[in-house]
């Protein structure tokens, strides 16, 4: 597909990058032609400089033959007029990042009006995502499918576990929680389990359950499975504050202490919720932590502007306590971090974003048969866990999977169907209605016909 | 330096040269050349196979970056010529290899010198073969390559940007297969149409495609001792109208082929390249006819000197006429023409309009900030303010280029041949064009200078033809260290 990115900062880059793995032909956009040469010496792309809100401009990028344009400059209103005027021009998909709070409360309202086919906002997704690490402390990711129903949950296995050794043909008989192992991670190799394999100490696996099945499984296991109550915050930007807003409405409520810096932001912040404690400091100072009481907090979340000010953060808290810690990063890669601060998540918008946006463009390659619902990307991109919905299609509906040849290195990890879960074996079938998990190493999967042999 | 990469790129490039042989194999033995066409199949069965084992492994993501890019590029070409010249030199019909090696890159080059007297003598087959390197290193073999391997990541838009001319480089469409493929469909479009209106205008269908890949890369090639004075007044002018589009940058065609009929029209490079063409064509054809050609007419001269001059502009090096004997205004301008070159992003050589542009723009600005030193004054071309860097390497590359001349000059000099045949064969090669004046002159050829001279011409005419930095990359001993 033919891709017009406007905008070439971090999440544009990061967008431009997996975008064109994916072999779609990408027209970057930017004021700024120093940046444009670099990313085009590192990628395969095409960049042009100049003001992606103009007519003229957009034409030179081709939006005649264009199918998405996306809209990500530094200013949310910028990013409006863009997919406006590109809306005007041509009937295409637009994607706008809009993360301003103010905007939050009309924004169907704004996407109606204006035409954006999808609204992408970093700091939100973030905070979404950290508030669900928040609930499942053990868990280095989570990820839901089935608006909910289940879920896929990432932890590593540590020395003294009980899962270190077991073939996962036996699991069950030693686990009794029904869930299904779906990759393994040993060292930097991907692997699909069989049940012939056998779980060894520092694999990293995931696992598919039902939210209850995944707590009981975590009981038996001996991991940590009550969500956290208390939780630091460095840093109260946006994130911090859509954290704090989600966390007001949520079931499993947790007490929040946020540090900032910024004295008229903490008051901003105080003002905004009444059940933060606001503490206007440094929070890298080691002093503080301590006085505020660190050691007996559930989670350190460093959530500050700079990427090195948070990794150095959770290097420190790690010793001072045994908070689950994540760490927020902007400019590097999650891959790179991960093994600097070795106990802790990392969370990073432009990731978070860039797999969002990749799932909307792989939803519109998608044949009619079935339709691509959700995708995370795992292992660092080398795996990709992907949900469809089945349509009725007689190659695929109603046929057992001992008959249908799926080809090697997939996976298909779970049905949903109405209110029921399947870990699917050789006499299931899917059905139309269906919603269905497939986990695979295989590239460019668009639609249920892409797994089949 | 990741040899690993340089090695994969190696082994297409024999890929590519045994595929190409199979042609003039087929030539060869329909015309029962029986002491050339089984080297052909001895080199294509010995470099198909080399080539396959050095590309077996696909190099891992990302260890591929500028150096390698100019390195594979500056031995990708010594590699083509080296290889090339095989058949010349194995069938015994070229007895010393420096020559035929010099032969070979002057056609992969498309320069077109040659040091044959006798190229008739060289038999249909390998003739072939002489003017279809012409065409392959037109458009460039590692942009051939681009256009057929799928490959990831941006880095290898270095090879393209390697290996095609210009000052500066851009794509066409955002990604380097999609670009090299349009390039080598408009290229393969033009250089069909071509060969057939040739064929049409009464040329023997084997001199058409000959004289046609000589033409689409610029290159200068003839099949017969006479050069183009055999074929008919109207495939001469046939051949006149494709060098001078064979000139032209291919973005031109690339819009045109978009219905953007406007923004194709309003490009500056094109507009001068027109121009030149035009004052030169009036000036010459006048003075010629004035001093030299009284007797045949305007028309005669009108039609010699739209030749001569696209020849040499657009560094085809094709002649119909001995330019060596016009006057010496019109000689002059010849030789200059030669430094002009064709468009950037053509398949001709030469400094390139655009460059030149560049350079005149530059200087005028220098005379302007004499005038008001304060002035802030960004120079533009085709519309756009150009970076500095842009300037930057325009002026430096004027710099490696006169650099290069005055020693290729010095060096060919101790042959002890007079100025004007030492410095038109430096100029010709450089350039790319093909013929000199005085005794390497459109009838002469190059067999005179001594094996080092020719040495040293073939080394001027793939640096003329890489746009100078690739080969001398080849002689920085910091390219090849293992570590940075």
């Amino acid at each position: 597909m033919n891709i017009i990115i406007i905008g070439c900062g971090k999440i544009g880059l990061a967008l431009a990058e997996q975008l064109n793995n994916e072999g779609h032909k990408i027209t970057l956009v930017d004021k700024n032609e120093s940046i444009l040469q670099n990313a085009a010496t590192k990628l395969d792309v095409m960049g042009l400089s100049g003001n992606g809100a103009i007519l003229s401009v957009l034409q030179e990028a081709g939006i005649e033959d264009c199918d998405v344009l996306i809209a990500v400059t530094g200013s949310d209103e910028v990013n409006m007029l863009c997919c406006l005027l590109a809306k005007k021009a041509r009937d295409l998909h637009t994607i706008a990042r809009i993360r301003n709070p103010e905007y939050e409360d009309e924004i169907r309202y704004l996407q109606e009006q204006i035409g954006i086919s999808m609204v992408i906002n970093p700091e939100r997704m973030v905070a979404h995502e950290i508030l669900t690490l928040l609930r499942f402390p053990s868990a280095t990711e989570v990820e839901t499918f089935g608006k909910g129903m289940v879920d896929m949950i990432h932890i590593r296995l540590s020395g003294n576990s009980p899962l270190c050794g077991i073939r996962l043909r036996d699991l069950s008989r030693t686990i009794p929680a029904p869930v299904l192992i779906s990759v393994i991670e040993r060292d930097n190799e991907v692997i699909i389990p069989s049940g012939n394999t056998e779980l060894l100490e520092n694999d990293e696996i995931s696992f598919i359950a039902r939210p209850s099945d995944a707590v009981r499984f975590c009981k038996l296991c001996k991991l940590e499975y009550n969500a956290s109550r208390s939780a630091f915050i460095v840093g109260g930007g946006r994130i911090a504050y859509y954290i704090s807003r989600y966390n007001k409405n949520s079931r499993s409520k947790c007490q929040l202490k946020l540090i900032e810096t910024n004295q008229e932001r903490a008051t901003t912040f105080a003002e905004t919720f009444d059940d933060v404690t606001v503490i206007h400091a440094d929070g890298s100072n080691k002093q503080i932590l301590i006085e505020e009481g660190i050691e007996h907090a559930d989670a350190f979340v460093a959530i500050t502007g700079f990427d090195e000010q948070n990794v150095m953060m959770s290097l420190m808290v790690d010793k001072l306590s045994d908070a689950r810690i994540i760490t927020k990063v902007n400019r590097l890669d999650p891959e790179d971090v991960e093994n600097v601060v070795p106990m802790s998540s990392i969370v990073s918008p432009k990731t978070v974003t860039a797999d969002e946006v990749v799932r909307y463009v792989r939803a519109l390659e998608s044949s009619k048969d079935s339709e691509f619902e959700s995708l995370y990307k795992l292992a660092g991109g080398r795996a990709e866990a992907m949900e469809f919905t089945v349509n009725n299609d007689p190659s695929i509906v109603n046929i057992p999977f001992s008959t249908l040849s799926l080809k090697p290195n997939v996976l298909v990890a779970a049905i949903i169907r109405g209110s029921n879960i399947i870990s699917p074996g050789g006499a299931d079938c899917m059905k139309p209605g269906d919603s269905v998990v497939i986990i695979t190493t295989l590239r460019g999967v668009n639609d249920l016909h892409d797994i089949m042999m | 330096m990741n040899f690993r990469i340089v090695a994969y790129f190696m082994g297409w490039i024999l890929e590519v040269e045994a595929v190409s042989m199979i042609t003039p194999m087929i030539i060869a033995i329909a015309k029962g050349e029986s002491d050339v066409w089984p080297w052909f199949l001895l080199l294509i069965v010995v470099l198909a196979p080399l080539g396959f084992f050095l590309t077996r492994k696909r190099f891992r993501k990302g260890n591929f970056y500028v150096r390698e890019g100019y390195a594979a590029t500056g031995l990708g070409w010594v590699l083509l010529s080296m290889t090339g010249a095989l058949p010349f030199f194995l069938s015994g019909r070229m007895p010393s290899y420096i020559d035929a090696v010099f032969e070979t890159a002057s056609g992969f080059t498309t320069t077109g010198s040659s040091v044959l007297a006798d190229i008739e003598a060289l038999g249909k087959g390998l003739l072939f073969w002489r003017s279809f390197t012409h065409w392959l290193g037109g458009m460039g073999v590692l942009v051939l390559i681009l256009a057929i391997l799928p490959m990831s990541g941006g880095y290898h838009m270095q090879l393209m940007k390697a290996e095609s001319p210009g000052p500066s480089v851009s794509k066409l469409v955002p990604r380097v297969m999609d670009t090299a493929k349009t390039l080598y469909l408009i290229y393969i479009a033009l250089t069909v149409t071509m060969i057939l209106l040739y064929w049409i205008s009464g040329m023997p269908l084997y001199d058409a495609a000959c004289i046609g890949f000589g033409t689409a890369g610029t290159g200068g090639f003839g099949v017969r001792n006479s050069g183009m004075a055999d074929y008919s007044r109207v495939s001469q002018i046939l051949i006149t109208i494709f060098m001078y589009l064979f000139g032209v940058n291919f973005n031109f065609y690339y819009l045109l082929s978009r219905r953007k009929f406007k923004d194709a029209l309003k490009m500056e490079e094109i507009r001068v390249y027109v121009s030149i063409i035009l004052i030169n064509i009036v000036v010459v054809t006048l003075v010629n006819w004035h001093y030299n050609y009284r007797a045949e007419g305007f028309v005669y001269s009108l039609h010699h000197s739209a030749f001569t001059i696209g020849s040499l502009m657009s560094t085809t090096g094709f002649s119909t006429v001995d330019f060596d004997k016009w006057p010496e205004l019109t000689r002059l301008m010849m030789v200059l023409l030669m430094f002009t070159g064709a468009c950037a992003g053509s398949t001709g050589g030469g400094l390139k309009v655009s460059r030149l542009m560049l350079l005149f723009k530059e200087a005028r600005k220098e005379m302007h900030m004499l005038i008001h030193p304060q002035s802030v004054r960004p120079i533009k071309q085709e519309g756009k303010v150009v970076e500095h860097s842009v300037l930057r390497s325009a002026s430096n590359y004027l710099m490696i280029y006169v650099l290069i001349f005055v020693c290729a000059f010095l060096l060919v000099s101790i042959d002890g041949y007079d100025f004007t045949t030492n410095f038109t064969a430096v100029t010709a090669t450089l350039n790319n064009i093909g013929p000199g004046l005085s005794m390497v002159g459109a009838t002469q050829n190059y067999s005179i200078y001594s094996p080092l001279s020719k040495l040293v011409l073939t080394f001027c005419m793939l640096a003329g033809r890489l746009e100078l930095l690739p080969m001398l990359m080849l002689f920085y001993p910091k390219t090849w260290t293992k570590h940075y």
